[in-house]
């Protein structure tokens, strides 16, 4: 042990020192969405005229319900959810199943198409916008949710596959053999054997894609020009016009968007603990 | 239940050959055993029979059907995997009725056979746990279960007791076989530990580098190895090799070894004079002489392994190390020079280019038992 031989004082100290620096590191990520609470909940008259306080004098939650009421907000959101919801799902079963194939088949040209998946991951995206926006305009998928769910499914699935693929390479193939020899075709097989076992693995795979779709602003930026079509990072632009920034009711809204992301995150962590942690321990 | 024959069957990854054209013909009940080492194909040949990979050429069949194109859930067999492979989210109950499930056996049914088998196998106490709940020892009894709940035509195992401690291992060997006489099911038994195959096997088949070396009973296989590969494979402490010139005269045959040494052997057909030959003794058969024995050689001691109930002596002789096998308990110092004997009608002659044995007699085609008497009436 490293500790051994250490005084009592000596190891209090190594401790302390250790959560010091853990607590640093979250107070530092933390801070952010907490000024982002304060900033939200400060009165409009007070914001710039008491100067740095960690908390204001008075709240009020009239930024809320401007944002909740008044504002295209709500709309917003429904477009995020049903982009981010829709991509998420559909980029899971496409990387589940080319998880699966990647996995636990050898066939000709798999080097390539893993390649190509790769370089994909490669280039800017800012690179990728005009012709994207030249593919998708004739289509008429620009402005459009459907154009952003393609676009989005598009550039999730080469590592949400990496990442499914990860999952299934953890899992045996003793189990779905045995399972094959038991009387279940493969795809059975893998629907009620192996998919079971890769819940984690899903729920880790849903939640990394419905984040990334969440906060995606270049692509909902240009490709989406009308409001009716457009997501909430960009409509937390248009509180900022050209003469000043809403910060509170910007903030208000930042506040609010974190809200379905989070209840989402609640959903899936019960998997997304066994996820993050399989491998560490030996079942 | 049915017999399994395998035609010419070969198995190839791209430019890399794993098997070389086997034949093997089991008949229905029979448990065979096939052993080897390590990376000798006994898994890709039990995978083959299972459907779990193809077959690049030649015929698998199971009872009357031509099953190389067949699905694994098509061939009505169950497999006993190394790993166990139970199902971890499912309980030690479900796991071992899945396949009846599938098969939409009733209700009724699936529990009447669940009792039956979880009573022979002692895992009535265990219906409702999970896997990971269990025991080595306790999952490998699950794994049992699986297989046996279906009645299928076949059982296959992959190195089933591979990692159990020693005393499970030879407790579930023990009990493998009585399964097999209760349930007299065609089985097919991989496994590269020799005691398993002697212990076990109706018939071993011992393979080595995608061929089938030798086919037989685990005591023809022991008495008669058809080459220097079975010879030591099979047997453990392994059998003794010596290098040597052969000598002949019109009466007699004899192995020279490199240090001048001769020692007579029983002549059989095919050995001449000059030939390269590796005399084999098992440790059984090389016994400690007085010095003026008749044929008895000079060896040095290098080791005494007490064993219990027996004894090992480590000795060189002409450069080769040998071991002997004792019920006695010498005492004899180490470095000190003894005198050893051979037993020349049990002591096996290879061709050292072939590597083949030469038969003492040449063997009536089905019975290989003659060839004893005709060794011992030399
Ligand atoms: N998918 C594969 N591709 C190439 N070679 C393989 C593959 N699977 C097995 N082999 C080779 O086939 C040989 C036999 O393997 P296996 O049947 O598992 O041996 P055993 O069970 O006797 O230890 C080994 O040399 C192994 O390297
Ligand atoms: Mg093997």
């Amino acid at each position: 042990m490293v500790l051994s031989g250490r005084s009592r004082l000596g190891t209090t100290v190594y401790w302390a020192t250790h959560y010091l620096m853990i607590a640093a590191f979250v107070a530092f990520a933390l801070f952010p969405l907490f000024w982002l609470l304060k900033v939200s909940v400060t009165p409009n008259d007070i914001l710039y005229t008491e100067g740095v306080r960690m908390w204001p004098s008075r709240i009020t939650w009239d930024n809320y319900a401007f944002v909740l009421t008044k504002s295209s907000f709500p709309h917003f959101f429904l477009n995020s959810v049903i982009v981010s919801g829709s991509t998420a799902f559909i980029t899971t079963i496409i990387a589940a199943m080319t998880g699966y194939a990647f996995s636990r088949f050898a066939f000709r040209g798999k080097v390539v198409i893993i390649a190509l998946m790769l370089i994909t991951q490669m280039f800017p995206l800012v690179m990728l916008i005009a012709p994207i926006f030249r593919i998708l305009a004739p289509l008429g998928l620009t402005d459009s949710l459907t154009g952003l769910i393609i676009v989005y499914t598009a550039f999730n699935v080469p590592f949400a596959t990496f990442l499914m693929q990860s999952f299934f390479d953890g899992i045996p193939r003793d189990l779905e053999e045995a399972a094959m020899i038991d009387g279940n075709t493969r795809f059975e097989a893998f629907r009620k054997i192996i998919l079971p076992l890769t819940l984690p693995g899903v729920a880790a795979t849903l939640g990394f894609v419905f984040t990334a779709a969440w906060s995606e602003l270049l692509f909902a930026l240009m490709l989406v020009s009308s409001e009716s079509a457009s997501t909430f990072p960009v409509g937390l632009l248009s509180f900022v016009s050209k003469f000043s920034v809403d910060f509170g009711q910007m903030m208000a809204a930042g506040v609010l968007a974190l809200v379905p992301a989070c209840l989402f995150f609640l959903l899936i962590q019960r998997y997304l603990v066994q996820g993050l942690t399989a491998g560490a321990v030996k079942g | 239940m049915a017999s399994i024959e395998i035609a010419n069957a070969r198995k190839s990854y791209g430019a890399v050959h794993v098997l070389h054209g086997i034949d093997l013909a089991i008949a229905d009940g029979e448990f065979i055993v096939l052993v080897g080492p390590s990376g000798c194909g006994k898994s890709t040949l039990l995978r083959m029979i299972a459907g779990l990979e193809d077959i690049t050429s030649g015929d698998i069949r199971i009872g009357d059907d031509i099953v190389n194109d067949l699905q694994p859930r098509d061939r009505d067999i169950a497999m006993v995997f190394q790993s166990y492979a139970l199902y971890p989210h499912m309980t030690v109950a479900q796991n071992m009725s899945y396949a009846l499930t599938l098969r939409k056996t009733a209700k009724e049914r699936i529990a009447e056979s669940l009792a039956g088998v979880s009573e022979i196998l002692g895992l009535n106490a265990l219906l409702d746990r999970r896997p990971k709940a269990l025991s080595g020892g306790q999952r490998q009894r699950v794994a049992m279960g699986r297989a046996i709940v279906r009645k299928p035509r076949a059982f296959l195992f992959d190195e089933p007791l591979s990692n159990l401690d020693a005393r499970l291992r030879e407790q579930m060997r023990t009990e493998i076989r009585k399964l097999h006489r209760r349930l007299n099911a065609t089985s097919v038994y991989v496994t590269h530990d020799q005691i398993e195959a002697m212990t076990m096997a109706d018939r071993i088949v011992a393979m080595h580098d995608g061929i089938i070396q030798q086919v037989g009973t685990p005591i023809e296989i022991y008495d008669h190895p058809a080459n220097i590969f079975v010879a030591s494979f099979i047997g453990s402490p392994a059998m003794n090799f010596l290098h040597g010139t052969c000598i002949k005269t019109d009466t007699t045959s004899a192995i020279r070894f490199a240090d001048g040494h001769i020692l007579p052997v029983a002549p059989r057909p095919g050995l001449y004079a000059g030939q390269e030959i590796t005399l084999g003794a098992r440790p059984e058969h090389v016994a400690i002489a007085a010095p003026e024995t008749p044929g008895a050689l000079p060896a040095r001691v290098d080791l005494i392994e007490p064993m219990g109930l027996s004894t090992l002596i480590h000795v060189t002789l002409a450069g080769h190390e040998l071991k002997i096998f004792t019920m006695d308990r010498p005492a004899f110092a180490i470095d000190s020079t003894i005198h050893i004997a051979f037993d020349i009608d049990k002591t096996h002659i290879f061709d050292r280019n072939s590597e083949l044995r030469l038969p003492p007699v040449i063997k009536a085609p089905e019975e290989t038992t003659k060839e004893t008497s005709g060794a011992n009436g030399t």
